[in-house]
């Protein structure tokens, strides 16, 4: 069996959840090529190498392949793919959206989002937002999986793999082309990849207030998420929304600030190894998952928060 | 332009799904269904579209049992003009639904394709992208705001750590996401006036289409379920329970 992970980067790196993908690729068993394709990607390709048990990263380096384009990109992931037994690729925006048009090309199912291997054709995923798990068998001759990160323990480090390109004659489909994009600014670490995240919910009660997460978060080295009721209700950006049509996070700690626990934000956050919830109302749903609740004001609860960790 | 909406019959978001006993399945007797509700932002775009003059036609169209009918009527009764239901019992993968649509899609010549980014129930979150690779048009996933200027399509879309503009060349298969639109309510006069509207039932082998999966549902069973720990008492009691219990601080 061989296996072709396709990387999730932005050309100069990697997207950290390139590397639990490689530990999903070593779960299935086999030679594990990573596939580089972008623009002036060689940093992202030499990243890639030192993934441990990669034995080759391929790089696609063309103009067509910037951004990530899946009408550009879909065809030469497809071309590359018959040679392997299984193609993976992170559930990011980027894996999601181009995985399902590489699979119809091929003409073969693709499987979203597993968060286990049972064996080689064998996956457990989450469904109805991770109110059940399902145990699902592939019988087609590819495979075509995107996983979730927070199912697999990033691989280190450590590896050196050697760095090929591959001869593709690249082309612009022609059918969408890149216009620009709004990337949110951060110094604090990124969502999925934290280990600690604190997130506000409605009853931080506006973005100002959203705010006063600030101090907690640089003291806790933690990113900062949200609930839907706070995106929805415009205290912060989208692309920090924790949940089921959001981002999917299981860091060592989480803190929830406000939040009710809706099913949908259950569904992004239930894996944390330890959760806490601080709300004022002590029927709210969160408290059935936090391992430690507490019944407060999350205004006079955060500034005494920071002072004593 | 003539917009083709997908819609999918789906478990009410608001319900508590558990798994059958036998582990075969979830368990959706008696359960409400609703219409997805990124389908119902698909169909509200489709509706707008159609107010700015931009639609001429908007053409509901769904994969299902026959009372996906009911979320079709929906549909109707929101501005839709007219239905085709593929009449299937079978839950069928995402690639024989693509398969099916890319038919209709041969046949009506639509301009545009709006769907939802994923259905809440099997959450694949597939359907759309495949489309777009059978029928061979540009693709514009996790959409947040569109806008249509002669043959091209200006796309905001929602991507990791940010937003993202795409332009692409019509004819093109859109995936709505969360932030695109409010959906309306539909008013019980345009209700009314749904039920006459046409709606036609096919099946999948009018379209020659196979819709065997290789995908096997071997198991479903209910998750790992997380114990409700304890309740502190102060933000004191907190910090010695992170440090000393759970040693994360």
């Amino acid at each position: 069996m061989s296996i072709l992970v396709v990387a999730d980067h932005h050309n100069a790196d990697l997207v950290a959840a390139t590397a639990n993908t490689v530990a999903a690729a070593q779960k299935i068993g086999g030679d594990i090529h990573v596939l580089v394709a972008g623009e002036a990607c060689q940093a992202a390709a030499e990243a890639a190498a030192k993934l441990e048990g990669v034995a080759k990263v391929l790089v696609a380096d063309h103009a067509a392949y910037n951004h990530q384009l899946a009408e550009n990109l879909a065809p030469l992931v497809a071309d590359l793919a018959k040679a392997y037994s299984h193609v993976l690729a992170p559930a990011t925006t980027n894996g999601k959206n181009l995985m399902p048009r590489v699979a119809a090309l091929l003409d073969v199912a693709q499987i979203s989002e597993i968060i286990s291997v049972e064996s080689a054709d064998t996956f457990k995923r989450p469904i109805y937002a991770g109110s059940a798990i399902a145990t699902v068998q592939s019988s087609d001759a590819v495979k075509v999986l995107t996983v979730r990160a927070t199912g697999f323990d990033a691989v280190a480090a450590t590896g050196n793999a050697a760095i090929e390109a591959v001869a593709q004659d690249a082309q612009d489909a022609g059918l969408s082309s890149f216009v620009g994009e709004e990337i949110a600014k951060s110094d604090r670490p990124e969502l999925t990849a934290a280990r600690v995240v604190i997130s506000g919910g409605r009853g931080l009660g506006s973005a100002e207030n959203f705010a006063k997460l600030d101090p907690l978060a640089d003291k806790l080295g933690a990113a900062i998420g949200a609930s839907r009721a706070a995106v929805d209700a415009g205290f912060v950006p989208n692309d920090m929304q924790v949940g089921q049509t959001g981002k999917i996070v299981a860091p060592e700690l989480y803190i929830a600030f406000g939040i009710s626990g809706a099913i949908q934000h259950l569904a992004g956050m239930k894996d944390s190894k330890v959760i806490v919830a601080v709300n004022k109302d002590e029927e709210a749903p969160i408290f059935q998952v936090a391992d430690y609740g507490l019944v407060a004001d999350l205004f006079e609860v955060l500034p005494q928060l920071e002072q004593q960790i | 332009m003539k917009v083709l909406v997908a819609v999918k019959r789906v478990v009410d978001y608001n319900v508590k799904v558990r798994v059958k006993a036998d582990q075969s399945d979830v368990d959706l007797t008696n359960v409400k269904m609703a219409m997805n509700p990124f389908c119902e932002i698909a169909v509200e775009e489709a509706v707008r579209l159609k107010e700015k003059g931009v639609a001429t036609e908007i053409v509901v169209v769904s994969i299902g049992p026959k009372k996906s009918e009911e979320q079709m009527r929906t549909a109707m009764a929101l501005g839709a003009d007219r239905g085709i239901l593929i009449e299937t019992d079978e839950a069928l993968d995402s690639l024989a639904v693509a398969k099916l649509l890319n038919k209709v899609v041969a046949d009506e010549q639509p301009g545009l394709v709006l769907l939802g980014k994923q259905s809440i129930d099997t959450d694949n979150n597939q359907t759309g992208q495949m489309l777009s690779a059978l029928a061979g048009m540009s693709l514009g996933t996790y959409a947040s705001e569109v806008a249509i200027e002669g043959e091209q399509l200006n796309l905001v879309r929602e991507i990791d750590g940010g937003l993202q503009k795409l332009q692409l060349k019509l004819p093109a298969v859109v995936t709505v996401d969360l932030r695109l639109n409010e959906p309306r309510y539909a008013r019980l006069p345009d209700i009314m006036k749904a039920k006459k509207k046409p709606l036609e039932v096919k099946t999948p082998a009018d379209y020659g289409v196979d819709t065997a999966s290789k995908v096997t549902t071997l198991k479903v069973e209910p998750p790992a379920e997380r114990q409700a720990g304890i309740k502190v008492a102060s933000v004191e009691e907190l910090v010695d329970k992170l440090k000393n219990e759970a040693k994360v601080i």
